[in-house]
């Protein structure tokens, strides 16, 4: 053996012990059982992997209640379309709870005119009602998925104008012409789908459109399943981004001996498929209508600060949901914990049509 | 059974391991010995214990007997014999059985003055399984991390498993443990061909020999690797199989908790195109 190949053999051995030694995780590891046993029903973690990601996860301190006023906010103040019930201390205790949640470091003239605070002129202000609404639908309409738990902005918005996980249509990049220009979503190694080569937006067809995500079959061979290989790759695909936002694997809602079947699932599965059709609805009912006021505003309001991110992606479409938005990682956004409780006030929104929405 | 007249001669006593030369004789074809004595206590207990678990559970339908491992909160004690005991006694029994039969390999090849290929090559499939239910469940706490004894149980639980780090094929280890496996295919079914094409020759040709064997890979692909050395390249490859399965369940939960395809992110983040 010559030196030289001694040598590079010395360093591609050494960078080998580095990347095993550097690239896993070690005992002693956490397992909750969650079948019977013998079944591998089980959810794995590693504690301090956990550990590190406890702040993102912690909920900020609520801004302590005021004492009623007496007076409706309809009535002390103009213009207010979906908090009017509310008393109006009550009303201003929330739109301190707002800026804390969305634009603390833009504050309120993020979405207000601060010389007429009832203009409607900032388009901020106009989104944040339907999203108002759109916190009360979760929290009213979809308790199958969210529980008594329910939401507020900051279970989204974390102190950011733009929640830090959001989607936007992907389209397939076309890397070369011809028939092998598409890979069909696939071979990209997309954090969407775990960093796997599964197709990389599953988000579109599943969560924005209604496409069937159920591709195992009902029946026995030879009787044929209509479903494709393909659609089999793109449910996977939505599956690992359901890991992501969770934090948990694949026996979390399923017994993988027939993913299909609801007897030998997991509850957990019931809430997801519940979620499916919450992110859905939240996506066509609230976000994609507003499209127009970010088209028109594509870099944010005047007072955005550093938030210059664009308020549409790469493909012209707004930001919009999917599980991660809220989930970040845990199986329950911040751990569980409600926040909802402390502001009873978001559940007060009125949810009828709007005047300024339509412009 | 019969024996054939020059077979006595290979039957030398000593050469045992432990007991000197108690259990040191043949009974028929079968060279009995300490570690045989052993090898049939442990089956055929272990074979009664998983009668009685189908029996408490309630078939003998040998596709769905089921004996389950215990449930994780019972940690590294031992279970209630009916609620995962039966599989712990179960898994001493196969244990021991398995090593009685090695070591039995071991005072045959004693005996004849051989090497050890055999033992050690056996011993490799019985640490895969160890690793599967002794050093895994070590690593992760709780005899419930074994696989249950059944036909369809441990299928579903294979399934689990793997799902558990989401897409097991990104699993570097099973890459490799399958590579090896169908490695291992492909020399067998060339050593074989090979063998037969030589020994097999048109009608009236003679029989060729294994100068032709090398000749014809040399031809075909410029190496040939030898007589002795494709039964070592054999041997390396079946056992490299076996070992590779091993890491790739030890490494899945102990060392890592994530998706598998999540850690090729070392390769992703190569400073080289990242």
């Amino acid at each position: 053996m010559s030196f030289t190949l001694k040598i590079v053999l010395a360093v591609l051995g050494a960078l080998g012990v580095i990347v095993v030694v550097t690239s896993f995780e070690r005992p002693p590891v956490n397992v909750v059982q969650v079948g019977q046993r013998g079944t591998a029903m089980e959810l794995v973690t590693n504690p301090r992997r956990v550990a590190a990601q406890l702040p993102r996860h912690a909920v900020p301190e609520p801004t302590p209640p005021l004492d009623a006023a007496g007076q409706k906010a309809s009535e002390v103040y103009e213009n207010v379309q979906v908090l009017g019930d509310l008393d109006a201390n009550a009303f201003t205790r929330l739109m301190i709870g707002i800026t804390a949640w969305v634009s603390p470091e833009q504050g309120c003239n993020y979405c207000h005119n601060p010389e007429n605070l009832a203009s409607d002129e900032v388009y901020t202000k106009v989104v944040t009602r339907r999203m108002l609404q759109m916190t009360k639908t979760i929290n009213a309409s979809w308790q199958a998925h969210v529980g008594q738990t329910g939401v507020t902005c900051y279970t989204c918005h974390r102190g950011k104008p733009i929640p830090e996980a959001v989607w936007s249509t992907d389209p397939d990049p076309r890397r070369t012409r011809g028939i092998i220009a598409s890979a069909a979503g696939q071979n990209i190694a997309s954090p969407a789908v775990g960093m796997s080569s599964l197709p990389h937006d599953p988000f579109t067809p599943f969560l924005l459109r209604d496409e069937p995500i159920r591709v195992i079959g009902t029946r026995p061979l030879p009787h044929g399943n209509p479903a494709t290989i393909m659609g089999a790759e793109w449910t996977y695909g939505l599956m690992f981004h359901f890991s992501a936002a969770t934090g948990q694997n694949c026996t979390f809602c399923h017994n993988t001996q027939n993913f299909g079947k609801w007897e030998s699932s997991t509850p957990q599965r019931v809430t997801a498929w519940h979620g499916i059709r919450m992110v859905r609805e939240l996506n066509n009912s609230y976000v994609e209508p507003l499209r127009p006021l970010w088209a028109a505003n594509p870099h944010g309001p005047p007072e955005r600060g550093d938030a210059t991110q664009s308020r549409l992606g790469p493909g012209g479409d707004p930001w919009k949901v999917n599980c991660s938005t809220c989930h970040l990682g845990a199986n329950r956004p911040l751990l569980g914990r409600s926040m909802l409780a402390d502001y009873p006030e978001l559940n007060a929104v009125t949810l009828g049509p709007l005047r300024s929405a339509s412009r | 059974m019969a024996m054939l007249s020059f077979e006595k001669k290979y039957r030398v006593r000593g050469g045992t391991l432990v007991g000197g030369d108690l259990f040191d004789f043949w009974v028929g074809p079968f060279y009995v010995g300490f570690f045989g004595v052993t090898t049939i206590f442990f089956t055929v207990l272990g074979t009664l214990l998983i009668l009685y678990g189908a029996a408490l559970q309630g078939t003998f339908n040998v596709w769905t007997i089921n004996i389950a491992p215990p449930d994780l909160s019972y940690g590294l004690a031992f279970a209630p014999i009916k609620e995962g005991g039966l599989w712990q006694l179960i898994t001493i029994c196969a244990i021991g059985a398995f090593v009685s039969w090695a070591l039995r390999q071991a005072e045959i090849s004693r005996k004849l003055g051989m090497g050890y290929h055999i033992p050690i090559a056996y011993g490799v499939a019985v640490f895969a399984y160890i690793t599967l239910v002794v050093i895994r469940p070590l690593l992760m706490g709780a005899w419930g991390h074994g696989f249950p004894y059944g036909i369809f149980s441990h299928l579903d639980w294979v399934s689990n498993v793997g799902y558990q780090y989401l897409h097991f094929h990104y699993n570097p280890a099973h890459m490799i443990a399958i590579s090896f496996f169908f490695a291992t295919v492909l020399a067998l079914s060339l050593h074989g061909a090979l063998v037969l094409s030589a020994l097999n020759p048109p009608k009236g040709e003679p029989v060729k020999t294994p100068e032709h064997e090398n000749t014809f890979f040399r031809d075909l692909i410029g190496y040939s690797i030898g007589t002795l050395g494709i039964h070592r390249l054999g041997l390396f490859l079946a056992l490299s199989a076996g070992f590779w399965s091993a890491v790739c369940i030890v490494i899945s939960g102990p060392f890592w908790t994530r998706g598998w395809p999540e850690w090729w992110g070392w390769w992703l983040n190569l400073p080289i195109w990242s």
